[in-house]
């Protein structure tokens, strides 16, 4: 602790150099972080999803629809407790820059189907009496402004035409992965206005248990192999990891994208390192024939590459914690749950100590072993 | 006993192909509470007696005893210990730290010490004091003159009470003031505080102030003078 002084004092001789290096590791390890939270945060929400619960979608792609009728007979699988069912509809709001998912849903099954949507009683009961009613997820309140009992218009993409819906409910997911910003609105009101009654885009079962899973999800397949629309029975988690998939080896190259950056403020750290050790010759032989030894200013200058890259790693890691916190960010809705999680922050750490010692060795074993006599001669 | 023992102290160098003797077979007393002054043309070696003295460099052969320790035998860290503890080093460019204030330049020696951080105040205090820069502990080096500045440094060599002083030219990069000034306060130090002090100068005027001279001469003892008191 007596040689903070000194520490602090060698930190503040080119203030400006060593802020821009505190600032381009800072700079770095919140690039990392915020990258692998998208890794982290795509696998979470590939991850999510009850094990009580399968999706039937259509054996030729998530794009083609299944019939309604099959509701009644899903029903009847040994099993299935209850059935529900969504489709997509891909509407968009204003200028459309600003994306959002929306649902027609079976509005009383869908509910009761997730618990997870967290919505006022009476809400709900306003909802499932209004047919061309809608809920929307909280977040969407502050992105648009709207406010309950408002009527919004989204233009169709899928079903054209403009589509008014009055806002009579918010929810809230319990659980951070689910999105906080879609709209749902009654599959009632769609089957109507498009003229195309009897037909779902995916079905969601509840089971009586997560082990049965795979024998009821081969049941239906069975069931509707020969049909005009053959099925595919999967489990939620099976169902939303699919999605994840859909980006493609994106871990790889994120993290790719991240150690690169890494990597590269390592050189700018260990040259700002050096740069400032090799300044420092004369004094290290004058500290040493004060009577430091070795051993202390090897310790040193490992202090003062560990203050700067442990304050860039506090200032980086600390920021993009707090900044994506702050701001609720989920990535218009494509990332929910968006938060750099404690493993990120300890590889952020970790990553930190390995930059401390990777631009602090060298020039801390140059200081313990320069010879003093040369130095000295250089000095004088 | 005297405080410095050199016996049959051999040195030579290696540079490049040429092999060169600085001592073949040095051997010198210093009494405690002595004032030294070595002199002697370039090459002579008074700075390398110096290095061996403060642990910094090492005989090829022969002992060098300083205040009851072999220096040449000790281990790096032993040797970083004990010169902490008994060597005060003056430089002829003063060598503080431009980062440092002077009062924090003088503290680095006690920074090794076990002193607490009120104790180390005082001392430092103190020995700003004996060099009459009490009122310019805050100022860094940049902001003193080159008299202030090694008069810091001969601060920073007295401030932990070490047993040798060693001066290398302190008066070589200063004006006539500044010299004398310097002058008095080395002369004070060994007459009032009894340190013993050597010092390496190729300037007369600092001769004058020892009270031993000795003349080197390509590595050999060629005369032994007495300077006026």
């Amino acid at each position: 602790m007596r040689h903070l002084t000194l520490v602090r004092a060698n930190l503040g001789r080119h203030l400006r150099r060593t802020v821009l290096t505190i600032a381009s590791v800072a700079l770095a390890l919140f690039l990392f972080a915020s990258l692998r939270t998208v890794v982290t945060t795509i696998a979470l929400t590939g991850q999510f999803g009850s094990a009580r619960r399968l999706v039937v979608t259509n054996a030729t792609g998530i794009v083609f629809p299944l019939p309604l009728a099959y509701a009644n007979r899903l029903s009847a699988v040994p099993g299935v407790q209850a059935v529900s069912w969504a489709n997509w509809f891909g509407g968009r709001y204003g200028d459309g820059k600003r994306f959002f998912a929306n649902f027609a849903v079976d509005a009383e099954s869908y509910l009761k189907m997730y618990p997870e949507l967290v919505l006022p009683p009476e809400q709900r009961e306003a909802w499932l009496k209004d047919k061309s009613s809608a809920i929307i997820g909280v977040r969407l309140l502050d992105v648009f402004g709207w406010q309950l009992g408002q009527n919004v218009t989204l233009q169709g993409t899928i079903f054209p035409g403009d589509w008014t819906f009055t806002i009579r409910g918010v929810y809230r997911p319990s659980d951070a992965v689910l999105n906080d910003d879609m709209l749902l609105f009654h599959h009632a009101l769609l089957d109507e206005r498009t003229n195309r009654a009897g037909i779902a885009g995916w079905y969601v079962l509840e089971i009586d248990h997560p082990d049965n899973g795979p024998r009821i999800a081969k049941t239906i397949d069975d069931q509707f192999r020969n049909s005009s629309s053959p099925t595919k029975t999967g489990t939620e988690q099976a169902f939303n990891a699919s999605f994840a998939t859909m980006w493609g080896n994106v871990g790889l190259l994120m993290n790719t994208i991240g150690l690169a950056v890494v990597f590269a403020i390592l050189l700018v750290t260990a040259n700002a390192m050096m740069m400032s050790a090799r300044e420092r010759t004369a004094e290290v032989a004058v500290l040493k024939t004060i009577g430091f030894s070795d051993r202390t200013l090897f310790g040193l200058v490992m202090l003062e590459a560990g203050a700067i890259t442990l304050t860039g790693a506090a200032l980086g890691l600390g920021g993009a914690k707090l900044l994506y916190r702050a701001t609720n960010f989920n990535a218009a809705g494509f990332l929910p749950g968006f938060d750099v999680t404690a493993e990120t922050l300890l590889a952020g750490i970790g990553i930190a100590l390995a930059l401390m010692l990777a631009s602090g060795v060298v020039p801390a074993l140059r200081a313990a072993r320069l010879p003093v006599i040369q130095a000295l001669r250089r000095v004088e | 006993m005297a405080l410095v023992e050199i016996r049959d102290v051999y040195k030579s160098f290696q540079r490049e192909a040429q092999h060169i003797d600085v001592f073949t077979g040095l051997t010198l007393d210093m009494a405690e509470r002595s004032f030294t002054a070595l002199m002697g043309p370039s090459g002579s070696g008074k700075s390398t007696l110096l290095n061996l003295l403060a642990g910094l460099d090492k005989p090829t052969r022969g002992t060098v005893r300083v205040a009851r320790a072999e220096v040449s035998t000790l281990a790096p860290g032993q040797l970083a210990e004990w010169r902490a503890r008994h060597i005060g080093f003056v430089f002829q460019s003063f060598n503080l730290l431009p980062v440092l204030t002077a009062a924090q330049n003088v503290e680095l020696p006690l920074l090794l010490t076990s002193l607490s951080r009120k104790d180390r105040a005082e001392r430092v205090k103190v020995a700003l004091g004996v060099v009459g820069l009490e009122d310019r502990m805050d100022h860094y080096p940049r902001q003193l003159s080159g008299g202030q500045e090694q008069r810091v440094a001969i601060a920073r060599a007295i401030v932990a009470d070490p047993t040798l002083i060693l001066l290398d030219e302190p008066t070589g990069q200063l004006d006539a003031k500044s010299s004398q000034e310097v002058l008095v306060l080395l002369r004070r130090l060994n007459e009032e505080f009894n340190k013993t002090i050597v010092v390496v100068t190729h300037d007369a005027h600092v001769a004058e102030q020892a009270r031993t001279v000795l003349h080197l001469e390509k590595g050999e003892l060629i005369e032994k003078a007495r300077a006026a008191s």
